[in-house]
């Protein structure tokens, strides 16, 4: 009888709670949390959109501010369930020895990472719903079809909250996701679209952008900004639904393999 | 009646290291159950396999009515468990970590907040509900990890090196938590290496050594089995030579540690006579004990 590293996921309803516990700690913490999240993206969202924004035409057909804004929403949704699923879903795997703890009582590891990833999703929503609702606020679009950004935050943050995961389940200390974040993360932020159109870049790095999960979110993201249905819709969301899933299924081998044998 | 907990065969390898070496345990309703062994014996490994937390490469293991691992989720419903470190989590008061703790069980937070008072009244925390973790002394967070543990109210509690760091005031205390729970039928594994922690606590004992149970029993029988019943430490800078000049007539077997000679015997007299008059040694004549057969069964080697 071999650990079954491959198996499907069993997940009991029971996985809820701790997603609860992570609810539990983060209300205690809400306000730096939210803080941490919500003031960097925002500032570069007004800084760079206003500053730089006023030296340029309209870039796509519509205010620079507005193209930026759109980027931010999915820049966000990621950095918060990215640094979720390392920083601190490592702090409780690793360091506080949180999933120990959960192991011990009816649960199990698919459970865990389960409940991890739909946190970092939840922590997703959160950051992308307040830069939508500063979106909102500044008048920078005021259509509809903006509504539809809220459920697609939960399947950026799931595709990232399951890559983060990854590393996470491979990470020997904290510093190993330098590598992630200079290798992964900096380039999907300068190659899918958030600060300027992939249209820009040479075509070797426009190949490179158009397998990037980051390239798809935006690309769906931004014609709802603008008010405009987006060109394959449910191209984007298959890709990123693919992320998720493979990225999730990859997080449980990778962690039953840490912790189960 | 039926075991609460029984391992057949079972072996476990982590890569070429086998770390589990064809266990066979059982543990009966109400007692408590003492798994003793040096560091890297297999203990944790073991508990581990017990709870369904690793699987067994071989071997039959059930808990509370159910094979283990394939359904340990369910075995573990009715299991408490206190971890040989310390996780509980430092974000939450001391009730939220029962709450918390509870929720995973699958209890109401209204049954939980009315098991809460009780356990912490048991733990001696009572009036630390609202307390941080990081206020705790290191034996208030080990008597919270023990409420922890009972907190869905378990048929079989493990224990894994329950006292390790404790001082000895607190050491004291959970012993005694520890026999009044099994004084409320409730079942206890632990495993240690404090062999006093053995002696007091467990009514039967296995000696594990490189994956292997190598002797078991009673503490009495232990002692009985695979000891002389009499020590006498002779320490002192004039112990090597007399033990060289003495040792074999005076004694069943003589081991010499550092500067202490340790003679096991019958008949602690003999031993006596012959210290009388060497006023420049020093001795301690006592009954052989747990500590003796452990370190006669496992040896003197250091385990890292």
């Amino acid at each position: 009888m071999r650990v079954q590293l491959l198996a499907l996921p069993r997940v009991s309803p029971r996985f809820v709670q701790i997603w609860r516990r992570n609810f539990l700690v983060w209300r205690k913490l809400a306000v730096s949390s939210m803080l941490g999240n919500l003031a960097d993206p925002m500032f570069y969202m007004l800084g760079l959109g206003f500053g730089l924004g006023s030296l340029l035409p309209e870039v796509n057909g519509i205010p620079y501010i507005t193209f930026l804004a759109a980027g931010t929403v999915c820049y966000s949704t990621m950095n918060s369930a990215t640094f979720e699923a390392l920083y601190s879903a490592f702090s409780r795997l690793h360091v506080q020895k949180t999933w120990d703890a959960i192991l011990n009582t009816p649960m199990n590891l698919d459970d865990i990472v389960l409940a991890e990833a739909l946190w970092a999703a939840s922590k997703s929503v959160l950051s992308g719903v307040a830069i939508l609702a500063i979106i909102w606020v500044l008048g920078l679009s005021r259509s509809p079809l903006t509504l539809w950004i809220i459920p697609l935050t939960v399947l950026i943050g799931l595709a990232f909250g399951s890559l983060g995961l990854v590393m996470t389940a491979l990470a020997p200390s904290y510093d190993f996701f330098m590598y992630y974040f200079t290798l992964v993360i900096t380039p999907m932020v300068l190659l899918c679209g958030v600060f300027f159109p992939v249209a820009q870049l040479p075509s070797v790095l426009q190949s490179v952008s158009a397998v990037l999960p980051l390239t798809h979110a935006i690309e769906v993201v931004r014609p709802l900004v603008t008010g405009r249905a987006p060109q394959w819709p449910w191209l984007h969301v298959a890709v990123l639904a693919a992320y998720a899933v493979v990225a999730f299924y990859l997080a449980l081998i990778l962690t039953r393999r840490r912790l189960l044998t | 009646m039926s075991a609460l907990l029984s391992l057949r065969g079972v072996r476990k390898a982590y890569g070429t290291n086998e770390v589990v070496c064809g266990v066979d345990l059982e543990l009966n309703a109400g007692e408590c159950f003492g798994l003793l062994g040096p560091n890297g014996a297999g203990k944790t490994t073991t508990l581990r396999l017990a709870l369904g937390l690793t699987d067994p490469d071989t071997g039959d293991i059930r808990l509370l009515g159910h094979a283990v691992p394939r359904n340990a989720r369910e075995a573990r419903l009715r299991v408490g468990v206190v971890p040989q470190s310390d996780n509980l989590d430092p974000d939450f008061t001391v009730f939220e970590n029962l709450l918390v703790y509870g929720r995973y069980f699958g209890l109401r937070d209204r049954d939980i907040a009315a098991r809460v008072p009780p356990l912490l009244e048991f733990a001696g925390l009572q009036a630390r509900a609202g307390a941080r973790i990081q206020t705790l002394s290191g034996g208030m967070k080990r008597r919270l990890s023990l409420a922890r543990a009972l907190i869905n109210d378990p048929d079989l509690i493990f224990l894994d090196e329950p006292t390790t760091g404790l001082d000895p005031q607190a050491r004291h205390v959970i012993w005694e938590r520890l026999k009044r729970l099994v004084a409320q039928g409730k079942t206890i594994l632990l495993t240690t290496h404090f062999m006093d922690e053995a002696e007091r606590l467990c009514r039967r004992l296995a000696v594990m050594d490189r994956g292997r149970i190598i002797a078991e029993g009673s503490p009495q029988q232990l002692i009985g089995r695979h000891i002389e019943p009499q020590v006498v430490e002779i320490y002192g800078e004039g112990a090597s030579p007399w033990a060289s000049e003495h040792g074999q007539a005076a004694c069943d077997r003589c081991e010499q540690v550092g500067e202490t000679v340790f003679c096991y015997t019958r008949d602690g007299d003999r031993v006596l006579a012959l210290l009388d008059g060497r006023e420049e040694l020093h001795y301690l004549h006592r009954r052989a004990n747990l500590e003796d057969v452990f370190l006669k069964l496992t040896g003197r080697d250091l385990r890292d």
